[in-house]
Order: C-alpha cells, then sequence, then structure tokens
C-alpha cells in the first residue's frame, strides 16, 4: 500500500440517525456503491481523508522514483537499463494522475508537496529502504510493486470516482512492471551465477518485511480504518490485505527457489492461509517517524530538487505569460 | 578502409552517442525542476537508449566476432567508444542539460533525416522509427531553449552562461570523417555537408528566435569522439554504467 497510515480525525462513526440530511443522502449513495465525484456533496472529513490519501499516494510515486533511480545508470544489460527506465517513467506519471485526482477534491499540487518537503505528509515507508544491490531493482518490482498492486487492485472500487478511475489507469501499468521485476529475479536463480543467485536471496532478505510493512498497522492499532472502511475508501483491511499478498507471493518465491526471512511461515491447513511472523512494529513506526535509513537522504532530494528548479519553473511561467501578451497584442 | 568497416565505426557514432546521452539523462531521475520533467526526460533517455541498442545491434552483426550489443555498450573502454563529445560532457544545470540536448537533437534530426534514404535499408528502417522520436526531443528541447532564453533574466544569464561551455564540441557537427563522406558517397550515410548546414540553420533560427546570440563556428581542437579520443568525463561515466557486467563476466542478467 502506497499510503499506510491515514488520520480521518473521526473518533466514532456516527449512525445514520446521528446525521445531517446532507450526510445521510451521502451515507446512502456509499452503500449503494454509487461513485461519489468532485461536485458532490461531501462530509469535510472525507474529503480531508481522501486529500491525505491520494497526496501520499502520489508522493509514494515520486518519492519511489528514487531507490530505482539509484540503479538506472548501472543497469546492467541494455533491456534491463530500458525496462528500468520505462518503469521510472510510469511511476512519474502514476504521480501525475494522483496529483491531478487529489486537485479535484480543492487541494493544491504545490501545497502539498511543500508538505512533504517539511516532513509534514508521509509517503511509503518502503522507499526509506536502501537499494544496495541489482537484484533489489527485481525484488522492489517483484515484491513491493506486488504490494501496491494488491492494495490498488482493491482501491479500483475505492467510492471516490476520480481516485477509482486513477487506480484502474495505474494497475494496468504496473502489474506489467511487476512481471518484469519477477522475470529478473527469475533469470538471475536459474541462470546467474552462485553470486547473483546470493545476491537474490540476500534483497530478498532485506526487502521481506519492509513489504509486508506496507500494508500499514495491524487492524487492532489502526484506529482510522472502520471509518475509511464505512466510507468505503477502503475496502478491505489493513490485515487482509497483508495476507493475501503473502498468499499469493510465497508460491511465487518458491518458484525463484528462495527463502524469506521467518522462521514463523508455514502453510495452515485449518485456515487456508500461510500464517507468518510478528512485523517489527517499533522499526515501522520509527521509520514512519521519519527514523527509517533514507528518510533524510529521500526527502532532502526531493526538495532539492525542487529548489534547485525553481528558476527554471519561473522561466517557463515568464516566457509563457509573454507569449500570451504578444498573442493578445 | 573498405565500406564494411566505414559501416562499422558509423554505426558505433549513432549507437554511442545515443547511449551516452540516455545516459546523461538517466542521471537526471529524481532530480529534475517538476515532474512533467522527470517524465520527458526519461522519456527521451528511454528513446536514445532503445536507439542505441538498434545501431549497436547491427555493428554487432556486422563485426560477427561473437559479441553482442551489449557486448559492446558495456565492454569496450573508452578509447573504442565513438560518441560525440558534447553529449559526455557533464549535466550541469538545466540550462546547460537542455543545450546540450538541442545541439544534439538538431544534429540527430538532419543525420536521421538523410539516412532515411539510406541505400542500406536495415539502416533506413531503424532512422526511420527514430525519427518520429527525435522530431518530438527536437521540438521539446528547442522549446526549452526559447523558455530559458526569452524567461527570467536568470534564466537567460544561465543560457548566456550555458551556450559557450558546450560550443565547442559543436565543430565535431560541422564535419564528419573521410569514412562518412565515403559512406554518403555511395549512399549509405547522411551527407555531412548537408548535415552541417541543416543543423547549423536550424540552431540559428531557434537561437534568433530568442536573441540569444550564436557563437562563431568551434573549431578543431585535438580531442575528437569520432577517434575515440575523449575527454576526461567518459571514463568515469562508464565506470558507472560498465561496472555489474564487468564485476561479473560470466553472469546472466
Amino acid at each position: 500500500m502506497y499510503a499506510q497510515l491515514v488520520e480521518t480525525g473521526v473518533k466514532r462513526i456516527k449512525s445514520l440517525d446521528e446525521m445531517s440530511a446532507e450526510e445521510r443522502n451521502f451515507q446512502e449513495k456509499i452503500d449503494a456503491e454509487i461513485k461519489i465525484e468532485a461536485k458532490n456533496w461531501m462530509p469535510e472529513a472525507y474529503r480531508q481523508t481522501l486529500i491525505r490519501q491520494i497526496s501520499q499516494h502520489a508522493h509514494s510515486e515520486i518519492v519511489g522514483m528514487l531507490p530505482e533511480g539509484n540503479w538506472v545508470t548501472r543497469a546492467p544489460s541494455l533491456k534491463r537499463k530500458l525496462q528500468l527506465m520505462a518503469k521510472i517513467q510510469d511511476e512519474a506519471g502514476h504521480g501525475l494522475y494522483l496529483y491531478s485526482a487529489m486537485e479535484t477534491l480543492g487541494a493544491d499540487r504545490d501545497q502539498e508537496i511543500d508538505k512533504l518537503h517539511s516532513g509534514k505528509a508521509k509517503y511509503s515507508s518502503i522507499f526509506n529502504y536502501p537499494t544496495l544491490s541489482w537484484a533489489d531493482m527485481g525484488a522492489v518490482g517483484w515484491l513491493v510493486d506486488g504490494a501496491a498492486i494488491v492494495n490498488q487492485v482493491v482501491l479500483q472500487r475505492t467510492s471516490y470516482g476520480p481516485y477509482s478511475r486513477a487506480m484502474i489507469r495505474i494497475c494496468k501499468e504496473e502489474s506489467f512492471h511487476q512481471r518484469q521485476g519477477y522475470e529478473m529475479l527469475l533469470t538471475m536463480m536459474r541462470h546467474g551465477t552462485q553470486a547473483q543467485k546470493d545476491m537474490v536471496q540476500d534483497s530478498i532478505d532485506r526487502l521481506w518485511w519492509p513489504a509486508l510493512m506496507m500494508f500499514g498497522p495491524s487492524d487492532d492499532n489502526s484506529p482510522n480504518s472502520a471509518q475509511s472502511m464505512a466510507w468505503k475508501i477502503k475496502r478491505q483491511s489493513n490485515d487482509e490485505l497483508r495476507q493475501r499478498f503473502v498468499d499469493q507471493t510465497i508460491p511465487q518465491l518458491e518458484l525463484l527457489g528462495c527463502t524469506v526471512p521467518d522462521p514463523d511461515l508455514k502453510w495452515n491447513e485449518s485456515r487456508g492461509h500461510y500464517d507468518f511472523g510478528e512485523i517489527r512494529w517499533d522499526e515501522f513506526y520509527e521509520v514512519l517517524k521519519g527514523n527509517g535509513p533514507c528518510n533524510q537522504e529521500r526527502v532532502a532530494t526531493r526538495r532539492k530538487a525542487i529548489e534547485d528548479g525553481a528558476w527554471v519553473r519561473e522561466a517557463a511561467v515568464a516566457y509563457a505569460r509573454k507569449q500570451q501578451n504578444k498573442n493578445a497584442a | 578502409m573498405n565500406t564494411q568497416e566505414d559501416l562499422i565505426q558509423y554505426l558505433l557514432l549513432l549507437g554511442d552517442t545515443a547511449l551516452v546521452q540516455g545516459q546523461r539523462l538517466c542521471q537526471w531521475c529524481g532530480r529534475a525542476p517538476a515532474i512533467e520533467e522527470e517524465l520527458a526526460l526519461m522519456n527521451v533517455g528511454l528513446d536514445l537508449v532503445g536507439q542505441a541498442r538498434n545501431w549497436l545491434e547491427y555493428a554487432a552483426e556486422l563485426l560477427n566476432d561473437g559479441r553482442d550489443a551489449d557486448d559492446l555498450a558495456f565492454r569496450r573502454d573508452e578509447r573504442e567508444y565513438r560518441n560525440l563529445l558534447l553529449v559526455e560532457q557533464p549535466n550541469g544545470d538545466f540550462a546547460v542539460t537542455m543545450t546540450k540536448q538541442f545541439l544534439y537533437d538538431a544534429w540527430h534530426y538532419q543525420v536521421l533525416e538523410g539516412l532515411c534514404t539510406s541505400s542500406d535499408t536495415r539502416i533506413a528502417g531503424i532512422a526511420a522509427k527514430s525519427l518520429k522520436e527525435v522530431t518530438y526531443h527536437l521540438r521539446r528541447s528547442g522549446e526549452w531553449v526559447q523558455r530559458l532564453g526569452d524567461g527570467t533574466e536568470e534564466s537567460r544569464r544561465r543560457m548566456l552562461e550555458a551556450i559557450p561551455q558546450v560550443w565547442r564540441f559543436t565543430v565535431e557537427m560541422l564535419s564528419g570523417s573521410d569514412g562518412e563522406t565515403r559512406l554518403a558517397r555511395t549512399g549509405f550515410a547522411a551527407d555531412p555537408a548537408r548535415v552541417a548546414a541543416g543543423w547549423s540553420q536550424q540552431v540559428a533560427t531557434v537561437f534568433a528566435s530568442v536573441e540569444l546570440p550564436v557563437p562563431a563556428a568551434a573549431n578543431y581542437f585535438y580531442l575528437s569522439g569520432r577517434r575515440g579520443l575523449h575527454t576526461e568525463h567518459l571514463g568515469l561515466l562508464l565506470a558507472e554504467m560498465q561496472y555489474l557486467p564487468r564485476a561479473y563476466p560470466d553472469a546472466t542478467w
């Protein structure tokens, strides 16, 4: 999930009886699965929650270019370089879709980006982990995009129309790159040298738990979930989605011939699911607070890009104005 | 030299130049002045690396010594690289990057246009596909030269600094090698004289539209990308780009 912990600002969900006529009308539309559109009335808390969630999602696409950008100059073949460049380009495009969806709610993208740069807005914790080998490009494609897709497939049915439509477009592109990521790892495991196989296993060892953390806190510790579910912004709980991800990923892992760094992982016949070990929640919350391995570098790089580029954006605006004046004259 | 040898050198010039420019654009990843530019810079880079692959594949076939396009890209040293010196120059600020891009695009466009009618159908095919992409590159970089040249005082100042920084390398765009002249005569390559004339006109038109002075024609100055005599920047660029295939020579990626 690219938006892991989104405040709703709501302490307790209102019953239909407690709602104003407008609120009731809104909730009934939600319950009837009618999409909410930009011009429809919506509770202010719904609007603000969506702005927070969609901007977090957009920021994640943009910050998420950095761990991959770290290897794009070092990709080991022309084919892999092209794949990675195409993927990064798509991510920038996804960021743009999402900022546009967010702006339909009345938010301003520059203001929201300022919040990212001042540390007030979050992005997915996963992008605070460093990419230390080429295998990480495969593992990020397979595990990280895989986790994102599990979430985004569900978000295609989210109640806010513009967000839902952005998710439909994004999922189409994303699943292509996810398969490429897996194929990179499969190539290294099946045709690579021992050093390459070790590289793949090491990458999975480092990224497995951070990928599971992408689904957010456990349901017991997810105070905002109930309201997000009632509004049908979220359609399934963090733990449900995490379980789905583990269930679908372990067979892929076995096909690779790799292992996960989790001694408690085992198939549970009675549940029909994999059981898995406890996530290191202290690490998760530290990363979200800004104390992960790359939080400082990621935000600093993005802030510097926008600050260093100010004169370019100003030039574009000034030039456009001059052209307008010329055309008017 | 025979035609085959001339042709290989020419394909390496085209392929290496596109690849090195693509590599420089990769270095912008996550650092562009706007998200739209992240997208555009990576898009242009992607086109160029794709074109490089096409040229290098053909070069490898003609070389016929067991090497493939990846071997040519990742296992040749700087003395064997044939790219134009302009594209190996560091990115600098956005004005330097866009000036380089524009000067290269204007040359690239002329070359590809000439190659669309090459008597070598393989070359004509790759050129026709590439020309569509480079038409877009040229339009985009030309517009940035205009925006920066006639934007704010600051952006104009930076353009006026950027142009002389890279201008001396344009000497390579105004002169082809003897091999290229021979290839042009037989209809294989774009005619260097026509390329030079088209390039000069394109550059003059865009610069004049925003009153940027066109410097005097650059002089020959010892180095030559076509002969593998590069600036000190290429070695570092290749060290970064080639490190994995060099460090793991038996690997399959």
